[in-house]
This record gives C-alpha cells, sequence and structure tokens, in this order.
C-alpha cells in the first residue's frame, strides 16, 4: 500500500470524525501528524496455552487420529468438519469466518510456532514471551516496548496502547504505553476542566512512574474526550458480536480509523487452558475460537481498505501435549500455531517447519516440535509495521529467520 | 538450567525435615508488646505506617487505636484475632446467607440457571420459585463480606493475610463448579489457618474441592482407569504443577518435569464426591496410581493410597526452596516490592527453625528494621483492593458492599475472586499503574468524596473555615502528612476556579469539601502506602 494511499483514506476519516462533531484544534493537530507511517501493528495474546493442533488440525498427518481419539476434528468433506486449507491442514470449523481473508491472501499461518527454551509453566512462558528473553528473568522492559522506543513516528498520547485493564509485560518500559479496559470508560467526571487539577498534582507527584503514568493519562484524555473516540461506530456493516475480544478489537479500530497516529495495539484473550473436556467440533475450545474468528472478521471488515496498513499477530504461550490427557482435554506442550493478518502478509499458506506427530519427532516425545521460533514471526511484524531496523536490542541474542511470511 | 546440583545440595536436608511428621503446634502470641526498632518518626508517622501494612489503611479510630497501645502492643493484638470481639461486623454479615452454606446447600438452593429457569416454568406456585435464587448472588455476597470486613473488622491483619493466602492460593469463580465452592473455600480452607502451620494451610487448599476443581486435580486418575459413566481417564498434571510452582517451591525451586508427572500420580484419586450435587473431599482409591514414585529424589514406596499426597505435601512444606519462596513473597507484600536477599534469608530461616509457624515468621518480619526502614515507608502503590477500601477508612466511613465498589474495582483491573491464572492477582506496582486504572482511581475517589457509591458512605472533615486551613486539615485526615508548597498550591488553584460564583461581599468562601477530598484521594500521594 503506498503512502499517499493511506494517507488520503486518512483525511477521508478525519473529514468523518469532524462531522461528528470533533474539534477544529483535534483537527488541526490530526493534519499536522501526516508524517505518520499509518501503520499499525495490533498484538493479540491468547492467555492460558491455546492448543495449536486443534485451532490448525494436522488432518493429513498420520498420527493424529491415534494421539488424539475424542479430540480429532472430522476431516475436511465430512459434514461440520474442519476445513481444507492444504493437503496435511484444515481450519477449525469454528474459524470459518477467517476464511474469506485466507482467500484473499490475507491471513498466514506459522505452524509448530514456539519460543525456544520452553517452560511449561504459564506464568514463566507468558513472561519469557512478553520479555523476549527466554530463560532470562531479569529482563525488566517488554521486547514491545523495547520495539517502540526504536520506532520512528511523532510522540501522541495513543501510540501504544493496551486494550486491557492492565499494561502487559511486553509493553512494560521507558516508551510511554496506555492501558485501557475500554474507551467508554476512558474518561473523568468534569471533562477537561476537571481534568486539569490532576494533570497538576501528578506532575509534581515524587513517584516517578506515578508521574508519568499521570502526563501520558492526561494528554490521553484530552485527546480521545476531544475527539470523541468512544462514539465511532463501526464502518462497512461489521458485526462484532459481544465477546469481549471483539469490544476490544472494535476500540482498535476506532483509533486506527481516527487517524490519532496508533501504531501499537495490545489485547489479549483468556480461557485457552483447556486441561479438562476440551471439545472438538463443538465444546470449550470451539467457543473461544468463534468468539476469536468473529471478532477478527468484524475487524478486517470494518476498516476496509485501511486493512492494508494494519497487521494483527494472534499468538499464545505454548501449545498443548500431542496426545489427549485422561480427562478429554490436553496439558501444557510446547509448540502452537500463530495467526498473521493484514499488510502485506503472504498468506493463504501454512508455514513454520512443521515436522509431524510421530514419535520421534515429538520434542521429549510428547509435545509438537518448534519449527520456528516466535520471535521470527513477531521481528518480521514489528519491522513492517514499525519501522524498526535492527532486532538486536529488541530480541537481545537471537537472529530471526528472514521472510516467515512478509 | 542447573536443577540437579540443587536437587544434591538439599537433599540432606530434605532427608532431616521432609519425612519428619507434620510441623508445627503454633505458639500462642505473647499479650506483651512486640519489641518494635526504634525509629525517628513521630508517634503517628509509626501508627500510619504500620496501619498502611497490616490493615487497610488508617482509620480514624484504628490511628486512635494504635496510638492508644503502641505499634508494638497493636501487632501483638492483632496476632492473636481469635481475642478481638468482631460482633459488629458479624452482625453485618448475617444478611448474607450464602456465606455459611456448604457448597451441597449452595448448589441447591442457588441453582444454575437453566435449572431456575425450569423451576419457574413447570407452573408451581410463587413460593417454590422464589426458592430459586441466581447462583451469582454466591459471589456477590462474598465480594461484599470482603468490603465489609476489610473496611470495619477490628481483625486488620487477619483481612490483609485472607488477601494474601486467597491470591497465593488463587481460585477463581470463573471456572465452572468453583462458583458453588468459593465461598466455602475461603472459609474453611483459608481463614482457619492464617496463624498457624504453613502445612496446615497447605493441606487444606490441598483437601478442598474448589482446589481440587479449579486445578483440575479431581478428575487425575491412574493411565487406563476406567471411570463407570465417564469413560477411560487418566493423568492430568495441572495442579501438580502449580503445587510446585505457585503454592510451595518456587518456579526456580528445582524440581524437574519428572517430578510434576510423579506428584501428579501421588495425587491420583484425590477428587470430589459429586461435584455436582454434593461437592465435598473424597478419595477414590481405584481411581489412584499404586505404584512406587519418587519426588525431589525421594522414594515413595508402592501402596501408599491418599497418604502419598499426605507425604509430598510434608515433604513440600519443609523444603528450603518453599521457605525462600514464601518468605520472599511476604517480604513483597509487607515490606517493598524487591525486597533484600537479606530480609529473605531470615525469614525463610525463621520459617525453618519453627517448621513453618506462619505467625512466628510474622512477627519476625513485621519487628525487622527493614520493615521500619524510611525506605519502606510510603514505598509500595497500593492495589486497587488496598486503595479502595483505605479511601473509605480514611473518611470513618463503611460499606455495604454494594456492586457499585466492585465495579469500580474491575475498572481498576481487580475483580475481586475472578483472577483467571493460578497466579492470582499481581503483588507489585508495576501492573497497576497504567492510565486506564488511574482514570478508574480518580473516578471512584470523586465519586465516593461526592456521596455518589450507592451503598458506601463517609464522613468528610469539617471545612468550614479559610480554603488554605481547609486544605490543610483535609490534608492531615486523608494523608496523614503535610502537603508540599506546589500541590497545596495546585489544590487552592482548583477549588478556587470551582466556586467563584459564590463569593458575597462579607462572606467567607466555602470550600467544595466533596471535590477537595475527591482530589486528595485521587492524588498521586494517595495511591501510595
Amino acid at each position: 500500500m503506498s503512502r499517499s494511499f493511506s494517507r488520503r483514506l486518512f483525511l477521508q476519516s478525519a473529514g468523518a470524525l469532524y462531522a461528528l462533531g470533533a474539534t477544529p484544534g483535534f483537527l488541526r493537530r490530526a493534519m499536522a501528524a501526516g508524517t505518520r507511517t499509518g501503520r499499525t501493528l495490533v498484538l493479540v495474546f491468547l492467555r492460558g496455552g491455546a492448543d495449536g493442533l486443534s485451532i490448525v488440525p494436522p488432518v493429513g498427518d498420520p498420527q493424529y487420529r491415534a494421539l488424539r481419539p475424542t479430540l480429532a476434528l472430522q476431516p475436511p468433506g465430512s459434514s461440520g468438519g474442519a476445513v481444507r486449507l492444504d493437503d496435511v491442514f484444515a481450519l477449525h470449523p469454528a474459524l470459518v469466518s477467517l476464511m474469506p481473508l485466507w482467500n484473499e491472501g490475507t491471513l498466514g499461518i506459522v505452524h509448530a510456532a514456539g519460543l525456544t527454551g520452553a517452560t511449561r509453566s504459564h506464568f514463566d512462558a507468558q513472561d519469557f514471551c512478553e520479555s523476549g528473553t527466554p530463560g532470562l528473568k531479569s529482563t525488566a522492559d517488554g521486547w514491545l516496548n523495547r520495539a517502540m522506543q526504536r520506532a520512528p513516528g511523532p510522540e501522541g498520547a495513543f501510540r501504544a496502547v493496551a486494550l486491557q485493564p492492565t499494561l502487559p509485560r511486553m509493553l512494560v518500559g521507558d516508551a510511554p504505553a496506555v492501558a485501557m479496559s475500554s474507551l467508554s470508560q476512558f474518561k473523568l467526571p468534569g471533562g477537561t476542566g476537571g481534568t486539569s487539577a490532576f494533570d497538576a498534582l501528578y506532575a509534581e507527584a515524587v513517584n516517578t512512574a506515578l508521574r508519568t503514568t499521570g502526563l501520558e493519562t492526561f494528554e490521553a484524555l484530552r485527546e480521545a474526550g476531544s475527539a470523541k473516540l468512544a462514539q465511532l461506530p463501526p464502518d462497512h456493516g461489521a458485526e462484532y458480536g459481544k465477546a469481549p475480544l471483539a469490544r476490544r478489537l472494535q476500540d482498535i479500530a476506532r483509533l486506527v480509523r481516527s487517524g490519532v497516529g496508533l501504531q501499537l495495539a495490545v489485547t489479549e484473550m483468556g480461557g485457552w487452558d483447556t486441561h479438562v473436556g476440551e471439545g472438538a467440533e463443538r465444546g470449550q475450545l470451539a467457543q473461544r475460537l468463534g468468539d476469536l474468528g468473529q471478532a477478527l472478521a468484524a475487524f478486517r471488515t470494518d476498516l476496509g481498505e485501511r486493512w492494508g496498513d494494519v497487521r494483527v499477530v494472534v499468538m499464545t504461550e505454548f501449545g498443548r501435549t500431542a496426545r489427549e490427557n485422561g480427562n478429554r482435554g490436553t496439558d501444557h506442550g510446547t509448540a502452537s500455531v500463530m495467526l498473521v493478518l493484514g499488510g502485506g502478509v503472504r498468506g493463504g499458506r501454512v508455514v513454520g517447519g512443521y515436522r509431524g506427530l510421530a514419535r520421534s519427532a515429538l520434542f521429549e516425545e510428547r509435545d509438537l516440535a518448534i519449527g520456528t521460533d516466535v520471535r521470527s514471526v513477531l521481528w518480521e511484524s514489528a519491522a513492517a509495521q514499525l519501522g524498526v531496523e535492527d532486532p538486536s536490542p529488541v530480541f537481545p541474542g537471537f537472529r530471526p529467520t528472514p521472510a516467515v511470511l512478509g | 538450567m542447573d536443577l540437579m546440583p540443587r536437587l544434591s545440595a538439599t537433599g540432606t536436608l530434605l532427608l532431616v525435615l521432609g519425612c519428619a511428621s507434620r510441623p508445627v503446634t503454633p505458639v500462642a502470641p505473647s499479650p506483651d508488646p512486640l519489641p518494635v526498632p526504634a525509629v525517628n518518626w513521630t508517634r503517628e508517622e509509626q501508627a500510619v505506617h504500620l496501619l498502611n501494612r497490616l490493615a487497610y489503611g488508617p482509620s480514624p479510630s484504628d490511628l486512635q487505636h494504635v496510638l492508644d497501645l503502641g505499634t508494638g502492643g497493636w501487632i501483638a493484638e492483632q496476632l492473636d484475632p481469635a481475642a478481638l470481639d468482631d460482633s459488629v461486623v458479624d452482625r453485618q454479615l448475617d444478611v448474607f446467607p450464602t456465606l455459611t452454606l456448604s457448597t451441597a446447600e449452595l448448589i441447591a438452593r442457588y441453582p444454575r440457571s437453566k435449572k431456575a429457569k425450569a423451576a419457574q416454568t413447570d407452573g408451581e406456585e410463587v413460593e417454590r420459585l422464589n426458592a430459586f435464587r441466581l447462583p451469582r448472588q454466591i459471589g456477590a455476597e462474598l465480594v461484599a463480606a470482603r468490603l465489609i470486613r476489610a473496611t470495619e473488622s477490628r481483625r486488620q491483619l487477619e483481612e490483609t493475610l485472607v488477601d494474601f493466602w486467597f491470591n497465593h492460593f488463587n481460585v477463581s469463580a470463573d471456572k465452572g463448579a468453583v462458583r458453588w465452592m468459593i465461598s466455602p473455600y475461603e472459609r474453611e480452607a483459608i481463614r482457619p489457618h492464617l496463624f498457624g502451620s504453613f502445612r496446615d494451610l497447605l493441606g487444606a487448599v490441598a483437601h478442598h474441592p474448589a482446589m481440587l476443581f479449579y486445578l483440575d486435580n479431581w478428575a487425575s486418575t491412574r493411565e487406563g482407569f476406567t471411570a463407570p459413566k465417564r469413560g477411560k481417564l487418566g493423568l492430568n498434571e495441572n495442579y501438580a504443577r502449580e503445587l510446585l510452582e505457585l503454592h510451595t517451591l518456587g518456579v526456580d525451586g528445582g524440581y524437574t518435569q519428572s517430578d510434576v508427572r510423579e506428584v501428579a500420580r501421588c495425587f491420583t484419586g484425590w477428587g470430589i464426591r459429586k461435584p455436582q450435587e454434593d461437592g465435598t473431599f473424597e478419595f477414590h482409591p481405584l481411581a489412584h496410581d499404586r505404584g512406587s514414585k519418587r519426588v525431589l529424589g525421594i522414594e515413595i514406596p508402592a501402596g501408599g493410597g491418599i497418604e502419598d499426597g499426605e507425604k509430598v505435601l510434608d515433604l513440600l512444606a519443609a523444603h528450603p526452596s518453599t521457605a525462600h519462596f514464601l518468605a520472599r513473597k511476604l517480604a513483597q507484600k509487607f515490606v517493598a516490592d524487591d525486597p533484600s536477599p537479606a530480609l529473605v534469608e531470615r525469614l525463610a530461616q525463621e520459617y525453618l527453625r519453627t517448621r513453618g509457624d506462619l505467625t512466628a515468621v510474622y512477627r519476625t518480619l513485621f519487628t525487622t528494621a527493614e520493615f521500619w526502614s524510611d525506605a519502606a515507608r510510603g514505598s509500595k502503590v497500593k492495589t486497587p483492593l488496598e486503595f479502595t477500601v483505605s479511601a473509605v477508612r480514611a473518611l470513618g466511613g463503611n460499606t455495604a458492599g454494594d456492586v457499585a465498589v466492585y465495579q469500580s474495582l474491575t475498572r481498576m483491573g481487580q475483580p475481586l475472586y475472578r483472577a483467571l491464572p493460578p497466579t492470582g492477582w499481581p503483588e507489585v506496582a508495576q501492573p497497576w499503574v497504567n492510565p486506564g486504572a488511574l482514570v478508574a482511581r480518580i473516578d471512584f475517589g470523586l465519586r465516593l468524596a461526592s456521596g455518589r457509591l450507592p451503598g458506601t458512605h463517609v464522613q468528610l472533615p469539617a471545612l468550614d473555615g479559610a480554603a488554605e486551613a481547609s486544605v490543610d486539615r483535609a490534608a492531615a485526615a486523608v494523608l496523614h502528612r503535610p502537603l508540599t508548597a506546589a500541590t497545596r498550591a495546585t489544590l487552592l488553584a482548583a477549588l478556587g476556579a470551582s466556586d467563584d460564583q459564590g463569593v458575597f461581599d462579607g462572606e467567607q468562601r466555602k470550600v467544595d469539601g466533596p471535590r477537595l477530598v475527591g482530589l486528595l484521594l485521587g492524588s498521586p500521594e494517595f495511591q501510595n502506602q
């Protein structure tokens, strides 16, 4: 997507905002920000260890059904079965809403993605995925914050946003970032006048974290208030549904469409720790995937032509055991899948170095082995969307594999 | 990973401590004041620090009480909560019927909504319909009780420890049947063991259906076991892993994947009697793996039955890694986000010396120089729960624990009893300090001070004098410290801006009390403790 094209779209959306009653002051600032790259990276973290072998089941792998007598999905072609992707892989039927993206080539799948130096603890695995330094717990900041510290682009209250109540570890660090449950709740009583006294109080705070957080907060409040961001309706007839992830992605779409300079958005979805009663075509996992698929599909629809400026990466902390456990569920494993959607993705294919489920191919004879380090996928998208050039400060000591999906 | 050297280094200790019989008869706390180190603070400053850490912040009455007893006397009193009359709070909790019911009674009286609906459409009379209530009532009453106790209980340390240990052994009301088990869990597994031996607490948690369900152990059986109605089952590692990582040794505590599996085998058969109906602990001998196991290098012989699990708990409770892991978490909760290794070591040694007597560890912790250091004072950011309750207490208020408070907590990032991961809520400041949460805190303070929080009432300090004097009086009551010149000027300017129209010749300007107090509650100073 050329820059002039995205700039034109940007001006259109700014015009739409003006019609909704945004102040001229906001418009002036937005116009002045025309030098922005206009690209956005969105990261969706599935917390709990999502089962890649059910999300993108290797229905063509001869071991698959044997390892998962009750969890294996029906092969493509059977009623309600998995949706064919290629000779080996299929998509979970609850994600069928993503097939238009697969067909248009803006959905790519990395199978057997995992973090080298595996740990099966949720806490540690998430920590390492977020710090970007597996095995090293002393890392204070998150990899996305290190990337943002090096990303070109004008300052702005909404450069990096987490749509969740607490700031995720991957965004912790010196680069400013805003966390909020939702745009509609991000306001103070009394409007901008009510904000100024607190602004002054926090400017004097002794505690550095509170002081800098205060500065970020009040700038973002002013901007969100003057732009009436929370009221922007979905475009192109997008239907988000009611799942929490859908509402968060809708807010991210609002930030993208209103041109406030969003470069990075992070959000999360829980409930993937399927030890018991995981389900196959229907059930616990299928329900989660239905919510995920609908939210992502609506997000894509809502963005229209801006979709080319946005890239979404969906990841989890680890995959689950190749063999189902005694409770029709799966235990903590190693590699899983990553979904990469949006602009610049050479999609419509499953990549990643999947080595199969034969006993000898499994990691420690129990888990899908890692074919691609998650950092390679993350780096590729961060470089493309944030304009960061050197991977070494972002992922110290790691050399990314080039061109996974880009 | 260098797990092996660690294991061999601790192996000897394990033999000594691990195989001993259950540790600890808790020592009755001394009624005498504890020897608190001398500090260069005023008596009020000492009392405020103590109440900020061992209580949910200073209330006017508790502050006076600490000043009367002295810090050492107050700590001693708090370490023996049973001796404190708490009947005022107990009477308030009488209006919540779910708090005393068993899981079986809760399932029967607050059934799943489908059953409730079915009952409402079967055409029976109104009284019968009214007997069915929604299960969400259980959670609402539990939240309300926690908020009321935190705000008004005289046993403030006990309430602080409920927060700490529930969080350490977290279960989430959002996971299936836990909803009917979570209230009994706090009442039966957590509250009775806060001041006793860690082994008793660990055992009560391990046996409790809420934990067995939350971490799936109820469904874990020996490989190849076939259950009558549920078909072929097998091993589930979830509880075993979190038991080692989060409840006892800590993630670097020196265990391997093989230990996780062996511990899981030891706990096979620890189940729940009719989880959808009865919900009490039950050991299923047929589901138990009767083979021998090897945990942390210790042989657990074949045929031990339910005792396999008890042996594992003995071993873990006595393990030096557990002592250090718990010591660090306690120091983090009560002293500083990054406590000194020396403090952690000292607490761990006290834990090992007393075989896990928690009261002995608390006593050491609250009388260390680090607890009473300048560096510790005001250094911790309040969690949303601490912030919310301390705001009500600062204004001498009370709460009925209405849903409005719960909604505020959710916006700040802490929906009580619903932390989904087994790690519970974070104790350190960083995850709580962010713009969205800050907005929610400021909003809460303004609504509380202006009386717009249903079910919660506060008394604003009397502010009828000049603006300057009012600001100083309100700051003393809420923050317990003098304002900086800059903050004072900011507050005066903010108040001046809001009531320009109300000034008449010769009449004293009246300060907007709710706004002033709201500003103080939302100020950076009040976010710290």
